[in-house]
């Protein structure tokens, strides 16, 4: 990665004048085609930010020109205020966040607890275990989810009725219906399988002959060496987990349970108020643009480690 | 120390593969005063020769897929190519080029749904461009135009994940190949064909089937632009699934429709996995 940001100019000494030319002229080229795609990609978005502070009117008669684009004309915050007369924003984020760190934060102990075992002890089963483990990456979610909310709607759970501790038949309207089937994951198990299998086992016998367990050798050793692992998955969880819509939209009725893209679905109405949406939107969409900004190293090494393949 | 990952795992995907399979050929319903009965193969019958609406869906949610594949994958490779070179700036792209990634794809689906509209973003840049000649139509409500709307949105948002893949799979590329390949006088194209498409297979078999397992999952867009329509011209197979197993409460028929969606998945892995398996 290091090699694509050195600047063309200190590439081999002394150039002719001519390939200088040459070399000038692709430049010019890459630039314009890389400007134009920019624009592509980020049109949409720019858009969905400026309108957020117009008015519904305003917004129709914009889009005929760049306006559309700009922040002119009738600005002000009305439509965030909308927003949060409409629907409870603040409760929407708070259940997002909460379960979206609850997914990440229980998957890291537990994936990489499973990870260690499959790559570091030896124990009876383990290869078939990690087979099965392997295969299930093949099964889509969208091919489970009806049998899972019938499943799901059987399962016994806790509840308090009256003070009184009892329990009850079906997980829906929950928090943990939309965290507990979501912590294992078999391709985190595989990146953590695969990088602690980099770590060199000599350390473990090392750690065995002066009386470590196996939980300990995990805590104390072979985890903190393991931060990129760790680093990789929490970021190719946290989006899936944040964007949770199919899930919920299925399980979750209560309106103090849902996360924020299901949400959205309060601002569809007869008429549509385009510049609420747009503010709904942009709040939704912001936290993870401000953190996906602050980490994009991180970001772009996950994306490109979850393309090695074993 | 697997133990937690392994009960959850059989509890949240072994047993509801085990229950899709087994709900299938039942007719069991989500709620229902009577237990489930075995029906046989009357779900799969039902779906293959009474279910107009599933064939459609089974032929756009392919027809999609055999557009989104290719194409995805390379204008991802093209884009990676682009921000590998050696200049300044460039990796302020990458950071542009993965942008929508990280929008959800439900506020993805809503802001372009808003720009297709009659008279949305899309259509009054069209109506510049060409100078009135051509104003464009109600993308989403036009059966012959809805199902390519929705191809290019999906394109737009996962494109840049798929080239910081093959942007890896290139950097693993020694540069002393590309050296030697122009000692032997090789061109910019001779280049890509003889050094970096070889150099890139494993890479290319990784995002082929990624892709089309995703392409197959179809459903977000669909629910949140057109529930299926105009007509069923964009009812994909899981939002068909979902709307007959979970919306009219149909568990076992929508299981039924599940299953059938599984086997296409694993039949097509399979087969990209011969297809571009190593000769050598």
């Amino acid at each position: 990665m290091t090699s694509a940001s050195t600047p063309a100019t200190r590439a081999p000494a002394g150039p002719t004048r001519s390939e200088r030319a040459v070399r000038r002229r692709r430049a010019v080229f890459l630039y314009v085609a890389l400007g134009g795609i920019a624009i592509f990609f980020l049109f949409p978005l720019v858009f969905m930010f400026v309108s957020s502070f117009k008015p519904d009117s305003q917004i129709l008669r914009d889009v005929s020109s760049v306006a559309a684009f700009l922040p002119v004309g009738d600005i002000s915050l009305e439509n965030y205020s909308g927003v949060f007369e409409r629907v409870p924003v603040v409760r929407f984020l708070l259940n997002s966040v909460f379960v979206t760190v609850a997914i990440v934060g229980l998957g890291l102990i537990v994936n990489s607890m499973a990870g260690f075992a499959l790559s570091r002890m030896r124990w009876r089963g383990r290869n078939l275990v990690f087979s099965v483990v392997i295969a299930t990456l093949i099964v889509p979610f969208e091919t489970i989810a009806v049998p899972m909310v019938f499943w799901v709607s059987k399962l016994p759970t806790l509840v308090m009725e009256g003070g009184v501790l009892k329990y009850d038949f079906g997980w829906l309207n929950s928090y943990h219906v939309q965290i507990i089937p979501f912590i294992a994951n078999a391709f985190s198990i595989f990146l953590f399988a695969q990088y602690f299998s980099t770590i060199p086992k000599s350390l473990d016998e090392a750690a065995r002959i002066d009386g470590a367990g196996w939980f300990t050798i995990y805590r104390r050793i072979v985890a903190p060496l393991a931060g990129p692992a760790f680093a990789t998955v929490a970021i190719l969880t946290f989006l899936p987990a944040w964007n949770q819509y199919l899930w919920p939209l299925m399980v979750v009725q209560q309106e103090e349970l849902r996360p924020v893209m299901v949400g959205m679905q309060y601002f569809f109405q007869l008429n549509t108020a385009w510049g609420e949406v747009m503010a709904y939107t942009s709040l939704i969409t912001l936290p993870v643009l401000i953190v996906f900004l602050s980490f994009q190293r991180a970001f772009v090494s996950s994306v490109a480690a979850s393309g090695v393949k074993g | 120390m697997a133990t937690p990952a392994v009960v959850l795992l059989v509890l949240f995907l072994i047993v509801p593969v085990v229950l899709a399979f087994v709900l299938s050929f039942t007719n069991a319903r989500l709620v229902s005063p009577n237990p489930p009965r075995f029906v046989g193969l009357d779900n799969f019958i039902r779906a293959f020769t009474q279910d107009p609406v599933f064939t459609r869906s089974a032929l756009n949610t392919a027809i999609f897929a055999a557009v989104v594949v290719p194409v995805q994958a390379g204008f991802a490779l093209f884009l990676a190519i682009l921000v590998n070179q050696k200049i300044r700036g460039v990796v302020a792209f990458r950071v542009i080029f993965f942008i929508p990634v990280v929008t959800s794809i439900v506020v993805v689906s809503i802001l372009w749904k808003f720009m297709y509209q009659d008279d949305g973003l899309i259509n009054n840049a069209i109506d510049t461009l060409t100078f009135g000649a051509w104003s464009g139509t109600a993308w989403l409500q036009n059966p012959s135009t809805a199902l390519g709307a929705i191809i290019v949105l999906s394109i737009w948002q996962a494109v840049g994940f798929h080239m910081l893949i093959w942007l890896s799979g290139l950097q693993t590329i020694p540069e002393e190949l590309y050296e030697a390949a122009r000692m032997d006088g090789a061109g910019t194209w001779q280049q890509f064909v003889n050094v970096t498409w070889p150099g890139l297979r494993s890479t290319m078999v990784f995002i082929l089937v990624t892709i089309t397992i995703a392409a197959l999952g179809l459903f977000v867009q669909i629910d949140v632009m057109t529930q299926g329509g105009p007509v069923n011209s964009t009812t994909s197979l899981v939002y068909h699934a979902v709307r007959k197993g979970y919306r009219e409460q149909e568990t076992g028929y929508g299981a039924a429709l599940s299953l059938i969606f599984f086997v296409a998945v694993l039949l097509i892995a399979l087969l990209q996995r011969y297809l571009t398996r190593d000769k050598d």
